[in-house]
């Protein structure tokens, strides 16, 4: 465990040295507050704080498919992975630390969403309700923690770099995350539950408001786990056979 | 005490055989050279060693457990390739992060300053130089006092320099009873360090000798001159002409050049060179090869013209 925490400062480190890589997960949610959110949900306190929850599950969903769908690609590339593998600790302290570390960011990549959700929108919350939200992240982080990490260990890092551009839209917009709860085009309504969004996104508006959860697009966030831990569990053994039999 | 152990280790990736059948015993306070030229096994056999693979058949062994048991890499010190190390992580970061896998791990300055990467600590490893990066990678092998460091061409693509605080340092940790097992394709690197050569090609063990027998073998020089006729030369490995010069690979060019005089030949424009490890290889063990041209193809860079052939190697 205390290996596990090493890793993952090492990697915030190696992050944290081109800030540029942070900035790309925090800049899209929080210039899609500043355009949409901000002029057209900002004054209706209900509607402004469903909508800053939305754009806290972008975030979410963005930053884990690209730091783990780009940087496990990446890291596949470099010497440096199968060395660590020949310090006396094996492949599971690195594991456990990249997803600490990605958790961090993920973190970090939401403050500016909520800092212009809670100033330059009508946009509430109480503490309780604010607790409850930072542990939904927490959870809704694992899909697409999965997500990327099938990404990352199935392609090659250019690969990996287009297709994590390629679904995080379609799953943005289809799981409704940027139309107020209910309100969003009829089709998308229609197809939202089945997407890994969608689950998420329920979880967090649960968590700030007054939303009840529709079964089916809770049954589907399980459904898309299971299916992402599988094609995850899947890439990472076939990767490191591949590299490491 | 064997530390590492190969018995019969076989290494297949797809179709192509990289290790057939090695042995290989490393002892308690050995220094030992794994000499080779480029893609005749040495890397396999140390992946194997280090637990990075797994053999295809036969056994690998570290103090007498698997490799990929992490517990039995405790006591090793392996380097990383150059280019690997995370280019934002600074000098002193990366010999911590290393540290911290080892219980008893050797202070950081004292590990630099052995490197004479000291006053680098604060540097960010993509600033260095290649020599500077070598140097740092060698150090790394040295973090979690071992008792045996594997060393997988360590000073490949060094100036003199460097290489000799390199070599230096191995010297040190062998002399305090450390054991070493070193891959090289510097016939010359192997001499300056180990007392024992195991000598690799085509995936199989083709020596495992002292250094002054290895030489015997691998230590071709190539004898080019211009002449019509030669007499019957001893030591000779092989002739070939080329544009009108004979080149003659032989074991021993004191000799061959002495009964060229003896025996009266009309030669002109006479030259010794040592060869590279390819070569020397290529004419020992399969002799009936066609020719590889004059110039060594190898990743050996080109050695001044040496007309003291026979003995060692300029090693600068």
């Amino acid at each position: 465990m205390q290996l596990a925490l090493v890793h993952a400062r090492y990697q915030l480190l190696e992050i944290i040295r081109i800030p540029v890589a942070i900035f790309g997960s925090a800049f899209f949610p929080a210039a899609a507050m500043i355009f949409f959110v901000v002029p057209f949900a900002g004054d209706d306190p209900v509607g402004a704080t469903f909508a800053t929850a939305s754009m806290v599950t972008f975030s979410v969903m963005s930053a884990n498919i690209f730091q783990y769908g780009v940087g496990v690609a990446e890291d596949r590339d470099q010497p440096w992975n199968p060395y660590t593998r020949t310090l006396p600790a094996g492949p599971a302290p690195r594991f456990a630390g990249r997803v600490l570390a990605g958790l961090a960011l993920t973190y970090l990549s939401l403050i500016p969403v909520v800092v212009i959700g809670a100033t330059l929108t009508a946009a509430r919350i109480s503490p309780a309700a604010f607790l409850l939200a930072v542990g939904t992240v927490a959870v809704i982080s694992v899909p697409f923690t999965l997500m990327g990490l099938a990404i990352g260990y199935s392609l090659p890092s250019k690969a990996a770099i287009v297709v994590a551009q390629v679904v995080f839209l379609p799953l943005a917009f289809g799981g409704g995350l940027l139309s107020a709860p209910g309100e969003a085009p009829g089709f998308i309504e229609t197809i939202a539950p089945f997407l890994p969004t969608r689950g998420a996104v329920e979880l967090i508006w649960a968590a700030v408001g007054d939303y009840p959860i529709q079964p089916l697009s809770l049954v589907m966030l399980g459904v898309w786990v299971v299916l992402l831990a599988t094609l995850a569990g899947w890439a990472y053994r076939r990767d490191d056979g591949r590299r490491f039999s | 005490m064997i530390l590492a152990r190969a018995d019969q280790a076989s290494r297949r990736y797809g179709d192509v055989l990289a290790l057939d059948r090695v042995d290989l015993d490393v002892r308690a306070g050995e220094l030992v050279g794994l000499l080779g030229p480029n893609g005749a096994g040495k890397s396999t056999l140390m992946n194997l060693l280090v637990g990075l693979r797994r053999p295809s058949s036969g056994r690998v062994e570290l103090f007498g457990g698997d490799p990929r048991d992490p517990a039995s890499r405790r006591q090793i010190g392996v380097t990383p390739q150059e280019t690997g190390l995370p280019g934002t992580l600074r000098v002193g970061e990366v010999v911590d992060f290393v540290s911290a896998h080892y219980p008893d791990p050797v202070p950081r300055g004292e590990l630099l300053d052995r490197f004479g990467l000291g006053d680098l600590a604060r540097r960010q490893t993509g600033g260095l130089s290649g020599g500077q990066r070598r140097r740092l990678a060698v150090a790394l092998a040295f973090v979690g006092r071992p008792r045996l460091v594997l060393l997988d061409e360590p000073t490949t693509g060094l100036d003199v320099a460097a290489r000799h605080t390199l070599w230096d340092a191995i010297r040190a940790f062998h002399d305090d009873g450390g054991t070493v097992l070193l891959s090289s394709h510097y016939l010359e690197e192997v001499e300056a360090l180990a007392r024992r050569v195991v000598v690799i090609g085509q995936g199989r063990v083709l020596a495992d000798d002292t250094v002054d027998a290895v030489r015997g073998i691998v230590g071709v020089r190539r004898v080019s001159l211009v002449a019509d006729e030669l007499p019957e030369l001893p030591g000779v490995v092989r002739t070939e002409r080329i544009d009108g010069r004979l080149h003659l690979l032989t074991t021993d060019a004191d000799q061959l050049v002495r009964a060229l005089v003896t025996a009266g030949t009309v030669f002109a424009d006479l030259e010794v060179r040592p060869t590279s490890l390819e070569e020397a290889f290529l004419a020992i063990t399969s002799g009936s090869e066609p020719a590889t041209g004059p110039e060594p193809t190898g990743g050996k860079p080109a050695q001044p013209a040496t007309a003291a052939a026979g003995g060692r190697p300029t090693t600068a």
